[in-house]
């Protein structure tokens, strides 16, 4: 198990914005000293003041609420998405590469295909016909890194096919799905959990930019994302309501990114030589 | 090696040919077709049946699958549904605005990463690497708006040198786009750096830890030259697949960056064709990035193979591995 006293110092800081972030989404209901969507004309575009600590937006809303949670959706979608790309794309990998011969090529030569199609522009298609509800962004995120996570798993399964424990497996008679569960995954158990942490980095930036294109969450809604788009036209009037929400979400993504590095580093999985995909 | 290179050349086209047939079928797939998009939402059954003879909507599905690849294949991607145009003219032109951004993006992107790779890698631990590292994961996690976004601001609005956004559309002259084409740039190299600058500090260091450096260091070579003469050169050749990577994706998806700048490119295409559903392009984006992707990762391996002997052999892979993963330990 992972012992907190071995990890380096930038992946207990990254874990701790992270698990910061998360702590501030969940409780932002309480911590928000405002309503993040009530409107106040007179106010608008303020500077900050002992009441509005950054100010206010265009529509005099208060941008310390909307920042405190403007993070819930991106971290709900992020979650749940990233969740489930990972172990579909973990199976597929498994088997693929279970099964060898015809099925891996095959698997192979889809995945690549899928991935040769630009993903943003699938995500924008998806979400502007099936609409931008939760499920259909956790559904089109998926589906995009599916393969990405697919082609990883299957690599890392391919050195543990060839081990002593899954001959033995293979000789007792077991089935090919109990092997897969039991002598496979918990062998490349730490590329599943560096990929996670990867991923998650790079769906949070996803979320976010999708909001910023509009195809994310509806405008009343706070979201990191849709708040630069609204606010970056008063930049230069009342900057903090931009600032606000890049350098939350910076955080969240630097502190994914140090812990990404650091588990990876911890479990013997090198990250950096692997670029996006 | 021949046979090698045939066989690789052969499974980019079948990726290719699977990557149509799924745009094909899943622009299928969608609620409304396209006769019922062209007519709106009040046009009679008669009506919509009528423009569905006459675009051929009522042939069978693989029979227009057959007809619109043989008319990719010629560059024939229709008319679009929109402006009425054909799709391959508007095409070709967002496209060559995109590469006037990617082309200065890319090379001088990969060529400041490869260096400043190289030098972190080579001060492993120092001062110098720890900022380069820091820079670069500083650079990964802030999305391309808000670089974008604070490049305006720096450089449109506080210090007026740069113009923030284009302003002609799609017509817009190439004297009218030269000086427009500096930010976004920017934003691209700032985006794409830092992949290759994590990924070739990292086999700097492996390659400093092989018997070739020991032995190039040994017999009195100065420690640069071991370094740019021995080392860098056979260290970038794990990078090439990272380097395809980006440059694949910043050719398809300069979405994010075209939209803020409101650059006439494909990215910004692909945004407006989304919002007015316009399928023909559509498809031809995503045939045309799904080409980009395919041609540019088989380049990579191509010169993979040119440069490195050890890869034209089956088992090469492994050895590979297993003596990368002896230097990182």
């Amino acid at each position: 198990m992972i012992r907190l006293r071995d990890l380096t110092v930038g992946t207990r800081v990254g874990l701790t914005l992270v698990g910061l972030t998360v702590v501030i989404a969940v409780l932002a209901p309480w911590l928000a000293p405002y309503d993040p969507i009530a409107t106040d004309a007179d106010n608008a575009l303020a500077g900050s003041s002992w009441s509005h600590w950054l100010g206010t937006d265009q529509y005099g809303r208060d941008v310390l609420s909307r920042t405190i949670e403007g993070g819930r959706f991106a971290l709900l979608v992020s979650l749940v998405a990233t969740t489930a790309a990972v172990v579909v794309g973990t199976l597929i990998g498994a088997i693929a590469a279970y099964y060898g011969r015809w099925v891996d090529a095959a698997t192979t030569r889809v995945l690549d295909a899928v991935l040769a199609v630009p993903a943003v522009l699938a995500l924008l298609l998806i979400v502007s016909v099936f609409g931008n509800s939760l499920w259909v962004l956790v559904l089109a995120i998926s589906v995009v890194y599916v393969p990405a996570v697919a082609r990883v798993v299957r690599g890392a399964t391919r050195p543990v096919l060839s081990t002593g424990y899954v001959t033995a497996a293979r000789a007792r008679g077991e089935r090919s799905l109990p092997i897969i569960r039991r002598e496979v995954l918990p062998n490349i158990l730490d590329t599943i959990l560096v990929e996670f942490a990867m991923r998650a980095s790079w769906v949070v930036l996803l979320v976010s930019t999708l909001s910023f294109l509009g195809f994310g969450v509806n405008p009343p809604t706070p979201d990191w994302g849709l708040m630069i788009q609204e606010n970056r036209t008063a930049l230069t009037v009342a900057p903090a309501g931009t600032l606000a929400p890049i350098v939350t979400l910076s955080l969240l993504v630097v502190g994914l990114n140090l812990a990404a590095d650091g588990l990876g580093k911890y479990l013997g999985v090198d990250r950096a030589r692997r670029g996006v995909i | 090696m021949l046979r090698l290179i045939g066989t690789r050349l052969a499974t980019s086209v079948i990726t290719l040919f699977l990557a149509a047939f799924f745009v094909f079928f899943a622009v299928q797939a969608l609620p409304g077709d396209v006769a019922e998009q062209l007519l709106g939402q009040n046009a009679t059954e008669e009506a919509v049946a009528t423009m569905r003879e006459q675009l051929g909507l009522d042939a069978n599905v693989w029979v227009r699958f057959a007809e619109w690849l043989g008319g990719a294949v010629t560059g024939d991607f229709g008319t679009s549904l929109v402006s009425g145009e054909s799709v391959s003219g508007t095409l070709w032109t967002a496209f060559s605005h995109t590469l006037l951004i990617a082309v200065p993006a890319i090379v001088v992107g990969i060529g400041l990463s490869l260096v400043l790779g190289v030098w972190a890698g080579s001060r492993r631990g120092t001062s110098t690497d720890s900022g380069i590292s820091i820079i670069a994961l500083v650079a990964m996690s802030i999305p391309e708006f808000v670089v974008a976004t604070v490049l305006i601001l720096l450089l449109a609005i506080i210090a007026p040198i740069f113009p923030a956004v284009v302003l002609g559309g799609p017509g817009a002259s190439l004297s009218e786009l030269l000086p427009a084409i500096v930010l976004p740039a920017i934003t691209l190299v700032i985006a794409m750096a830092a992949y290759i600058i994590r990924a070739m500090r990292s086999s700097t260091i492996d390659g400093l830890a092989t018997e070739y450096a020991t032995t190039a260091e040994l017999k009195g070579l100065t420690r640069r030259r071991v370094l740019w003469r021995h080392v860098a050169p056979s260290a970038i050749l794990p990078v090439l697949p990272v380097i395809s990577i980006n440059v694949a994706w910043l050719l398809g998806g300069v979405v994010v960056v075209e939209s803020v700048f409101n650059y006439p490119g494909l990215g910004k295409l692909m945004i407006d064709s989304v919002s007015t559903r316009d399928l023909p392009i559509l498809q031809a984006i995503a045939v045309l990035s799904a080409l980009v992707y395919v041609s540019v990762n088989l380049i990579a391996d191509l010169l993979a193979l040119a440069a490195d002997p050890r890869q034209r052999t089956l088992h090469s892979s492994q050895r590979r591995s297993r003596s990368s993963k002896e230097a990182t330990a």
